[in-house]
């Protein structure tokens, strides 16, 4: 099994060099050429090594880590049949809970508290025989395509420290990209998987809503959060999505859509010859980088040259999906983030004089300034007389994101490639003085999040100052196996 | 001549049969100045929320135990202590007690219906949101019909009924430091609620008081809730305003909160409603406002405004689907329905020939009607049974103070009891001696009757001979007999019992008087 991993799973030129993926981790393990122990020692001498300055990680849990991987060098040794992540390294995004570890999502709001109980997703991980480094840094709840926006400082892009490394899961696309962890766990509200995974080149995947239970995630928008790998391939991020999707008696939104067997299928299946490639002119236009322009067409002629039908298609109310996603998102998590109150847990004011004093300096004091501004945006959307112009507008337009989409998968395409974002990596407090600038950058990732459909972000080469630029795949609802083909294509280069 | 019906229901001080429990002194202690001539010169309107908790094991959106009176914050989890990353799952049970209670109601259900958050800010509220339901209910347009004093059968439209959790506690006494902190029980977070929603459609506090009783009473029997309001398993807010009678715009209305008994509700309703026609009176206006009913002082104080200046921001709840009750599952719980009081009232009374006022009492509950309908298809005369039912039974069991699931005397003794006494095997006397005895040793009918069996009479020649003794000693009825009052012989049989201490055998005692009178 390992050593057709191997064979199959191994990245091509269009991959990040010298990394460990879990194929090649697993076999070596198996085989005994490494244990469990010795990885996780070297992801830990990495980590003193680089996240002084790089700074992915917020937490770390050495010696649960180590008690993890001896568990897992202990079945070796017994020749025992080995999980399928055994003594896989991975780092935790800050918003999951693991029981025992902090879990501050990037604010002073919880600052000092530890998770009572364990995400799913990352007990399904961890029962897969992964092992849990640490948790790792993101812009506060989430908020923000830069983590810059971090109560506890922002983490920097591998490639270029005075670079962003994307945002909000910034940490865990660092920390992949350094080599401190084989994978990592983020989250994908707007595009917060994918376009870290760009920026810090590396393969960042969003599953389908619902294909992934979002039990013990910190919520920031209910209806668009999603708990995706960062991985060094795409074969890895296909595994670590095998082990960790499916239904959660937990979470009412999870799909009992059964889980198929990605590797497997990804195995037999013979590239993307005679796949239709959907090309949207709307992910084309004004403001795209060139850069970023010809990367993506440079995937293109690969797919073309590997077989694939490339179709240009149109997506036409692609343009109200910011307005309709910054609505959306931050009327959720107005109700979402008012549980943050001072009351039972979490950072309290001191000295309130009353009830709404403790309410409001606690929460003056506990919120950083961007999502103190979502949770204005947020209430203000849903308030009275502004309900139906905003939040149900925007519903509105969600419905008819999803439409177009649903409308040309199946019918005209069976994947479509698009840019991640508009630029590579920006430079630390380049934008942070302009936030709706930054807002316009997820033009090209708001969307599949607002239609609930997949995403992958592939790595596809450097900008001529050396930054990573990917290039997204989208697929239907539940449709991860064909976004994989096409992401190994673009991988295979 | 009829007396002016007064606007509030009451008419001097008769108050109802139910209102034995104190509405006399509220009626007093809140009596207004006002003479009952300017009460009647505007019509009340009134409207109840109800708040019913769902009898359900566990709570409406986590795993934790649905249950009162257990140590404060012990009942909690990461779900109902709205901790970071938890979400809430949709208790089935608590669905279809609430679609039950809605069919009981006479209400339409949606087959989808949707979740939404209800956005405020409270110590004893985790989330900082409840979970209810806003534009979609479960379910719209019931109605009760209502017997009223003053206007006869009304029908009570109501306007929704609608799941949603409940919020925990906010203990301001009698804990720790309680003067300069609250402290707050979060056991009672995420308990499963149903609230009903009246239309405006009650016009006096006593209607009020009838239409929550026949609710409660309807809740009871679907065994959805306990409606126990002392432990806050029913709880009820009422909007009032008056209008001008003749006036088809309603007034200002103000909400009544913090009532616990359904005598309060009445009470604060007949405070209020002299309250604003006072206001008016004087040419002031009603303001729209939240009160809290102060029982103790027996009037409603208004909350400072700052308060109640809510705008929830309902929207659609992201962590729950719809909530689809398809048709398949509504045939299911309509089947499931149990007999409704009233239907079964009017059942009893022509199933088993007994009067209206006795199935009423006898259908009280559901468990007290079961109990009798098994005792009265069981026995010869269903009458009979229910005659032991209301004249033996209850009232025993109100001295012994017990309830009926306690009584020493089973439903298959009172069956057992009626049979003979049918048969006339057992006087009256004899009946009410062994019930005594049964009682006393808290034992059922069937073993004392087996061993104290009375002895009786039915040897035909001793009660011929006893006849002939009273006839001897009365002769003066014997005259009245012969001269065509047949009706004395009911005098004879009366005194040959007395004479046999009770022990004649009833049945052939009347069949031998007859005879023997026959021969006069
Ligand atoms: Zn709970």
């Amino acid at each position: 099994m390992a050593e057709r991993y191997t064979q199959k799973g191994v990245p091509g030129p269009n991959a990040p060099e010298n990394t460990l993926t879990i194929p090649h981790l697993r076999a070596a393990i198996a085989s005994g050429a490494a244990s469990a122990g010795d990885v996780v020692g070297q992801c830990f001498r990495s980590i003193r090594e680089r996240d002084g300055e790089i700074h992915a990680f917020l937490s770390l849990c050495e010696e649960r880590a180590r008690e993890q991987a001896a568990r897992i060098d202990g079945m070796a040794a017994a020749g025992d049949a080995l999980p399928p992540l055994a003594g896989v390294p991975v780092g935790i995004k800050d918003v999951l809970m693991v029981a025992g570890l902090p879990a501050t999502a990037g604010s002073r709001v919880l600052e000092g508290y530890v998770a009572p109980y364990t995400a799913t997703a990352v007990r399904r991980l961890e029962e897969a025989g992964a092992v849990t480094l640490g948790k790792l840094n993101c812009d506060e709840f989430a908020m923000g395509s830069s983590n810059e926006n971090s109560a506890y400082g922002p983490t920097r892009n591998p490639h270029a420290p005075d670079h962003v490394p994307g945002g909000s899961s910034g940490g865990s696309a660092a920390a992949v990209a350094a080599g401190m962890a084989v994978a990592s766990l983020g989250t994908d509200t707007g595009g917060s998987i994918r376009q870290p995974a760009s920026f810090c080149g590396v393969v960042g995947l969003l599953p389908t809503y619902g294909r992934v239970s979002r039990y013990g995630l910190i919520a920031f928008a209910s209806s668009l959060d999603r708990i995706g790998p960062l991985t060094n391939s795409v074969r890895d991020a296909a595994t670590v999505l095998g082990v960790m999707a499916g239904e959660d008696p937990l979470d009412a939104t999870s799909s009992a859509q059964p889980v198929p067997d990605y590797c497997g299928l990804l195995e037999r299946e013979e590239g993307v010859n005679g796949l239709r490639i959907g090309v949207p002119a709307e992910y084309f236009g004004e403001g795209l980088d060139p850069e970023v322009r010809a990367a993506a067409e440079r995937a293109l002629d690969g797919l073309r040259e590997a077989g694939a039908e490339i179709k240009s298609l149109a997506l036409p109310h692609t343009r109200f999906a910011v307005p309709a996603y910054y609505l959306i998102a931050t009327a959720e998590a107005s109700a979402n983030l008012a549980r943050f109150d001072g009351v039972r847990y979490g950072y309290r004011a001191p000295h309130a004089a009353s009830l709404s004093g403790m309410y409001r300096e606690t929460r003056d004091g506990g919120f950083g300034a961007e999502v103190k501004r979502r949770i204005l945006l947020g209430t203000y959307a849903l308030s009275a007389g502004y309900y139906d112009a905003f939040y149900k507008k925007a519903q509105q337009v969600r419905r008819l994101l999803a439409e177009d989409f649903l409308r040309v998968f199946g019918a005209e395409v069976d994947a479509i490639v698009t840019p991640v974002a508009p630029t590579p990596a920006f430079k630390l407090g380049e934008k942070t003085e302009d936030p709706l600038a930054m807002y316009l950058a997820d033009i090209y990732t708001v969307t599949a999040s607002l239609a609930g459909i997949c995403g992958l972000s592939v790595p596809v080469g450097c900008s001529a100052a050396g930054l990573p630029i990917g290039v997204q795949v989208l697929g239907t609802h539940f449709d991860e196996e064909t976004v994989f083909r096409v992401g190994e294509a673009i991988e295979r280069g | 001549m009829q007396p002016t019906p007064s606007p509030l229901g009451h008419q001097g001080s008769a108050t109802r049969k139910e209102g034995e429990d104190g509405l006399v002194n509220f009626a007093m202690a809140t009596a207004s100045v006002l003479p009952p001539e300017i009460l009647f010169k505007y019509e009340p309107v009134i409207g109840l929320e109800v708040h019913v908790q769902l009898l359900t094991r566990t709570k409406a959106f986590c795993g934790c135990a649905n249950q009162f009176g257990a140590a404060p914050n012990t009942l909690i989890c990461p779900v109902c202590l709205g901790l970071p990353g938890a979400l809430p799952v949709l208790n089935a049970r608590a669905v279809e007690f609430a679609t039950t209670a809605a069919m009981a109601i006479n209400a339409q259900i949606r087959e989808t219906s949707v979740f939404s958050r209800k956005n405020y800010f409270y110590p004893d509220l985790p989330k900082g949101y409840q979970i209810s339901q806003f534009d979609k209910p479960l379910a719209e347009h019931g109605w009760l019909d209502v017997d009223t004093p003053e206007r006869g059968r009304q029908r009570i439209g109501i306007t929704r009924l609608h799941m949603e959790e409940d919020a925990g506690k906010s203990l301001h006494d009698g804990v720790h430091d309680s003067a300069t902190s609250t402290s707050v029980d979060l056991n009672r977070c995420g308990t499963p609620l149903i609230e009903i929603v009246s239309e405006p459609d009650i016009r006096t506090p006593d209607e009020a008081y009838e239409y929550l009783t026949k609710l409660k009473e309807i809740l009871l029997y679907t065994g959805v809730s306990d409606c126990n309001m002392e432990e806050g398993s029913l709880r009820c807010d009422a909007n009032v305003s008056v209008r001008p009678r003749g006036q088809a715009q309603f007034g200002t209305k103000a909400e009544v909160k913090n009532v616990n008994s359904f005598r309060y509700i009445r009470a604060a309703l007949v405070y209020e409603i002299e309250r604003q026609v006072e206001l008016l009176e004087a040419g002031e206006r009603v303001v729209q406002e939240t009160r809290l009913w102060n029982a103790a002082e027996g009037r409603t104080f208004s909350m400072r405004s700052k308060e109640q200046a809510h705008d929830y921001r309902y929207f659609p709840e992201p962590d729950l689907p719809a909530l689809v009750v398809g048709e398949e599952q509504q045939a299911r719980l309509r089947a499931g329905l149990p007999e409704l009081p009233e239907a079964r009232r009017a059942r009893m009374v022509a199933e088993y020939g007994i009067a209206a006022q006795d199935a009423h009492t006898l259908t009280a509950t559901r468990a007290f009607a079961d109990q009798f309908e098994t005792a009265a298809k069981a026995a010869r005369s269903p009458r009979r049974v229910a005659n032991l039912v209301l004249g033996e039974l209850t009232s025993r069991l109100k001295l012994a103070n017990l309830e009926l699931a306690q009584s020493p005397v089973t439903m298959a003794g009172i069956a057992q009891a009626a049979d003979l006494a049918e048969a006339g095997e057992l006087s009256s006397k004899q009946l009410k001696q062994l019930f005594d005895t049964a009682f006393a040793n808290k034992e059922d009918f069937g073993p004392v009757y087996a061993r104290e069996k009375p002895q009786q009479i039915s040897d035909s020649s001793e009660i011929e001979r006893m006849i002939d003794e009273v006839l001897r000693a009365n002769p003066k009825q014997v005259e009245q007999y012969r001269g065509g009052k047949k009706a004395v012989a009911a005098f004879f049989v009366g005194q040959v019992m007395r004479s046999s201490k009770g022990q004649a055998n009833p049945a052939l005692l009347n069949a031998l008087v007859a005879k023997r009178l026959e021969s006069e």
